[in-house]
């Protein structure tokens, strides 16, 4: 089952390359460089050496024995609550499991001769890789971000700048996440020649889906060996929130044919599932076609696509990675969710009980994490991936609040 | 071919031809503003010299479109048009016309989702005669391409300044009634490419699929329609229509239509 997707980048019924015949050849061309590099062990070992002097992995797994003893607390008939452990994907260089992922597309680009990065954002963290990167590697980099979501993640906005990216404000549609990415697209239709887009997450046409999720699985892989050295044993979870899937993906790669292992992903509720206002694909979409691929999206009845609602902006988007539509139709994987109050209020009490403040998008793991932990009892043992740190929310979080800072 | 199923495509290639002529090809977006305003749209082309029309379906996400098709995809979408919308635009053009091909043009997405199968037969029952489905290249079309077949619409195919010689084939096998040429490697209403390319284009693509080539993509003005219509066996304009309607009104843009037919024609 980890050997998908097949020769057509499809996953079961999802994936597949729904783009423009203009951009039929770059991708395929794309694919064939990256085949290449997979076969050439100095491209993963240039990727190696990065990751560990510059991103500075292995990211920690840390027992989070505060957030347990909180678990154990109010559970489920005294049972107590399983060990909670935290891949700290918010220490990386950049602040996310972003730049993971960018990290391996830059490596590929540099290769192909490529000297114009684009990319979208939708919290920046994203985009402020990418920045990042294509800094060190004398890039040019153009990010494409929302109008809505520009406004809230200024720092972000600013950190793109002082790096020498040019920030694009996008204002059709929703002027958020989706929006950034059809007018990327609309750039790379237009400057093919020259440009890569560096996509963030396992969405797009193939390959990205696959690429993306390899460059990211590098959290999987040294989330097992570290808990197999801490505990000695597998863990009966791995947890981690959805927004295009790529933090998701990263760690559930590794322990897909560990069944045993129980694959969870949360995605947005907003105001809640059942209301308009959410950004849950799976929980309440359907299948589609957006973006280059066939997956779950958010749409009405005549297959225009529906706004997202999230107050993360990182999550705030109408559709998932297609593995995750297939992982979640053959069964493999449980898809949750948590509303914004829900991500707010768990927020602060990471931040209070660990000292880790993270970020919007990983919080909304936080309490199907604790739901979980207290399922299973104090014999158990979850991970949660914490992708990345909230220092970029505050300011979100200080409006919520009332607070003026 | 049955007289209940002409085909309008092939019939209006022919006629061009023995015209000696190219032929001239305008896209309008379904629906916008309204309903009514652009089916009038619609029933004037023809007399202004028309000779194919595309009717695009709007999509809320058209990441192959520039700024013009785009924001008028968005204002029929405003006015509640959808497919069935789109196939009743149709219906209605066929009361009177029963000669002018219509072909639709757009996303996967909404017919996707009202199933392909479905579709096919009700732009059968429509009167439409084929289909450009921008996101959906050769490797996805397959599924659609069947339930064309049944109904015998013509799915047609686009081909790019980045379709090189290896993938052309690929592109042309399989494809009905013409090929569309995307003379620019870009979103639609972008500047026009250099002429001396669209020739070698043109000559490429007609080699290799056998079918007509008709030209699009930032024709703009009634000169560059006479140069793009001398190489190519029809000349499509799009976002300066569109533009002009959602500006100026239906009689200013039955004006442009009239001058673009006409240069195209001189050819
Ligand atoms: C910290 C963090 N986590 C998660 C996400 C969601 O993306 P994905 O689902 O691809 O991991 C983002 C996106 O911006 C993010 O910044």
């Amino acid at each position: 089952m980890s050997n998908f997707p097949d020769e057509n980048g499809r996953f079961g019924a999802f994936g597949g390359r729904f783009v423009a015949e203009t951009l039929m050849p770059p991708i395929l061309a794309l694919e064939k460089a990256y085949r290449e590099a997979q076969n050439d062990p100095s491209f993963q070992a240039e990727f190696d050496h990065m990751a560990e002097h510059y991103i500075g992995r292995p990211s920690p797994l840390y027992f989070a024995e505060r957030l347990t003893e909180h678990a154990a607390k109010d559970s489920d008939n005294n049972k107590g609550a399983a060990k909670i452990y935290l891949k700290r994907e918010d220490l990386n260089h950049t602040g996310a499991h972003k730049v993971n992922n960018v990290l391996g597309q830059l490596l590929l680009a540099k290769r192909m001769g490529k000297t114009r990065i684009i990319a979208e954002t939708g919290a920046g963290q994203h985009g402020v890789a990418t920045a990042t990167l294509a800094a060190r590697f004398g890039m040019q980099c153009i990010v494409f971000m929302g109008e809505v979501d520009i406004q809230r993640q200024k720092p972000n906005v600013f950190r793109m700048k002082l790096l020498g990216a040019e920030v694009r404000s996008v204002t059709s549609g929703t002027a958020t996440l989706k929006d950034a990415m059809n007018d990327a697209l609309r750039d790379w239709v237009t400057n093919v020649n020259d440009t890569s887009y560096c996509i963030g997450t396992v969405a797009g046409p193939h390959p990205y889906p696959e690429m993306v999720r390899d460059f990211q699985s590098i959290i999987g892989r040294e989330t097992k060996r570290q808990i197999l050295q801490a505990e000695d044993r597998l863990p009966d979870a791995v947890i981690a929130c959805i927004g295009g899937g790529s933090n998701a993906m990263g760690i559930f790669h590794e322990f897909i044919d560990d069944k045993n292992v129980r694959l969870i992903g949360v995605e947005a509720a907003g105001r809640g599932v059942d209301t308009k206002f959410h950004a849950a694909s799976l929980n309440g979409g359907s299948p589609g076609i957006l973006h280059g691929n066939r997956t779950y999206l958010l749409q009405d009845a005549h297959g225009q696509i529906n706004d997202a609602h999230s107050i993360s902006a990182g999550l705030d988007y109408p559709g998932i990675g297609p593995e995750h539509s297939y992982l979640h139709e053959i069964g493999r994987a449980e898809y949750l969710s948590a509303t914004d109050d829900e991500a707010v209020a768990a927020f602060q009490m990471c931040t209070k009980l660990e000292g880790i403040i993270p970020a919007l998008e990983s919080a909304h793991a936080i309490p199907r994490t604790i739901d979980i932990a207290r399922q299973l009892g104090d014999n158990g043992l979850v991970i949660m991936n914490l992708s990345g740190r909230g220092d970029k929310d505050v300011n979100t979080l200080a409006d919520i609040l009332g607070v003026e800072i | 071919m049955s007289t209940k199923n002409p085909n309008r495509i092939d019939n209006t290639f022919a006629n061009l031809k023995s015209n000696n002529r190219s032929g001239f090809v305008a896209y309008i977006m379904g629906g916008d503003p309204d309903f009514d305003k652009s089916l009038a749209l619609m029933k004037a082309m023809p007399d202004a010299g028309v000779d194919i029309i595309e009717l695009g379906m709007p999509f809320t996400d058209p990441a192959a479109d520039g700024p013009v098709i785009e924001l008028a995809g968005l204002r029929s979408l405003k006015a509640k048009t959808n497919v069935g919308t789109i196939l009743k635009m149709a219906t209605e053009f066929r009361k009177t016309n029963n000669t002018t091909p219509i072909i639709v043009m757009g996303y996967a997405n909404p017919i996707h989702h009202m199933g392909y199968a479905t579709f096919a037969a009700a732009a059968k029952n429509a009167g439409i005669d084929g289909a450009i489905i921008v996101d959906l290249p050769p490797e996805e079309d397959a599924e659609l391409r069947a339930a064309f077949e049944t109904h015998d619409l013509a799915l047609i195919r686009l081909a790019t300044p980045t379709t090189d010689d290896a993938r052309l084939p690929i592109v042309t096998k399989d494809t009905k009634g013409f090929v569309y040429y995307v003379s620019v490697a870009g979103v639609t209403g972008k500047a026009l490419g250099q002429s001396a390319d669209v020739a070698s284009a043109v000559a490429r693509i007609r080699k290799s699929s056998g079918l007509p080539v008709v030209v699009g993509f930032g024709v703009k003005t009634p000169e560059q329609a006479t140069s793009v219509a001398k190489d190519a066996d029809a000349v499509v304009v799009g976002s300066a229509i569109v533009d002009t309607f959602f500006k100026h009104g239906h009689n200013e843009a039955i004006k442009l239509i009239k001058s673009l037919a006409d240069a195209a024609h001189k050819t």
